[in-house]
């Protein structure tokens, strides 16, 4: 008999029922919904909302808010969706715009912190340890999303990793900012930027035994 | 492609999915001359295509869960056969540039001492005793597919398992491997 043959006959006969995935952007729903959920309790129980409240009335820093919040919900369907074997790699792109607006936005809000401090605009604010905040907190949502992904044994794991990277690492960002009682100067922005891109970088160099996949 | 092509093929899958072996081992004989053509687009070689088919129906076995019946089958089929297809390539390449053909590397000693010698000298040691601590089963699928060199077939008349099973065993004693050594190198 051939191999392959053989090999068909051997699947057969150990076949087990499966059951089959629900659709990505309802698992999706329901991750971010308990991360909402802990989240929430988190901010209530040790945030400083009133400053929070104050903060987030100026229409940039809302903007802002908006942009990392739609990011990162949006990376992490867009990592459920790319999970499947049939979902086109144009998933990726679905982050971009909110992305382009969080980015810009916290650009504009540097750019004006640079025109009224002029050199001290520059100058590294009180946020260094922001970069620790979204590695910290990216690595745990992380973990637990690879969790939610690793049922689908992504083919291609690399872009579902990235993906799930960059929506942790937005979701802790978007947290960060309970926080985060000051505006971002440029060199700010570029910390939070640079954790971003760690935590997608380690998400992207565990992709393949995080998620299960086919070695 | 059955008369229906891919929709007959999504039902099939679908009562795979509830456990019906019966509609599986069909499938999967009626898929093989449409994934056999997307995995010949990337590999001509014909041994390395009939590897490369085994490790399509593999992967369908693994992540069948994934398959929605409301959505074209052929489409979620044709994205696994490229995309094992593509891995396969990476693989090859990969270890293509690790591997050189070396004839001196086929030399020996008729001493088996002084293999030893040479063995630990190239750390091989290291190896040679983490085989010897696997499962019987995992063992002996390294010594015959590996270190014997044989053919899954010659491995499987001479151990009496299954080619499937020497699979298993094998892919399991090389994750093992892995581990052994890399904690070995870590100390």
């Amino acid at each position: 008999m051939d191999i392959t043959e053989d090999l068909i006959e051997r699947l057969a006969q150990g076949l087990q029922p499966v059951k089959r995935l629900r659709p990505p952007v309802l698992r999706a729903s329901l991750w971010l919904g308990v991360i909402a959920l802990l989240a929430g309790s988190f901010i209530l129980g040790f945030s400083h909302l009133g400053v929070f409240t104050r903060r987030a009335g100026d229409p940039k820093l809302a903007l802002e808010l908006t942009g990392t919040l739609i990011t990162g919900i949006l990376a992490t369907v867009a990592a459920f969706e790319l999970s499947l074997p049939d979902r086109p790699l144009k998933w990726a792109l679905l982050p971009i715009p909110s992305l382009a607006l969080w980015i810009g936005s916290s650009g504009y809000s540097c750019w004006r912190q640079w025109v009224a401090h002029g050199p001290d605009g520059w100058q590294l604010g009180e946020s260094a340890d922001c970069f620790l905040w979204i590695v910290g907190f990216g690595a745990p949502l992380g973990v637990s999303l690879f969790m939610a992904l690793r049922k689908s044994h992504p083919i291609d794991p690399g872009p579902v990793a990235a993906m799930a990277g960059l929506g942790v690492a937005s979701l802790a960002a978007f947290l960060l900012q309970f926080f985060h009682p000051f505006d971002v100067t440029f060199i700010d922005l570029g910390i939070h930027l640079a954790a971003i891109a760690t935590v997608i970088v380690l998400a992207r160099a565990a992709a393949r035994p995080g998620l299960n996949a086919a070695p | 492609m059955t008369a229906n092509g891919g929709e007959d093929w999504g039902r099939l899958m679908a009562a795979a999915q509830s456990g019906d072996s019966a509609a599986y081992a069909r499938l999967l004989r009626e898929i093989l001359p449409y994934v056999r053509a997307i995995v010949r687009r990337h590999h001509a070689a014909p041994d390395r295509l009939e590897d490369v088919l085994q490790d399509v129906l593999l992967t369908i076995h693994r992540v069948r869960n994934t398959y929605d019946p409301s959505r074209p089958f052929t489409a979620w089929l044709g994205a696994i056969a490229h995309r094992r297809s593509v891995d396969a390539i990476r693989r090859k390449v990969r270890i293509d540039a690790v591997e050189k053909f070396s004839p001196i590397a086929y030399e020996t000693y008729a001493d088996p001492a002084a293999n030893k010698g040479v063995a630990a000298h190239e750390d091989s040691a290291v190896l040679t005793s983490a085989i010897a601590t696997l499962p019987a089963g995992q063992r002996q699928a390294v010594e015959l597919l590996r270190l014997k060199e044989l053919s899954l077939a010659e491995a499987s008349a001479e151990s009496g398992k299954s080619i499937g099973s020497l699979k298993v065993n094998l892919h399991r004693a090389i994750h093992a491997l892995q581990k052994t050594i890399r904690s070995k190198a870590d100390e």
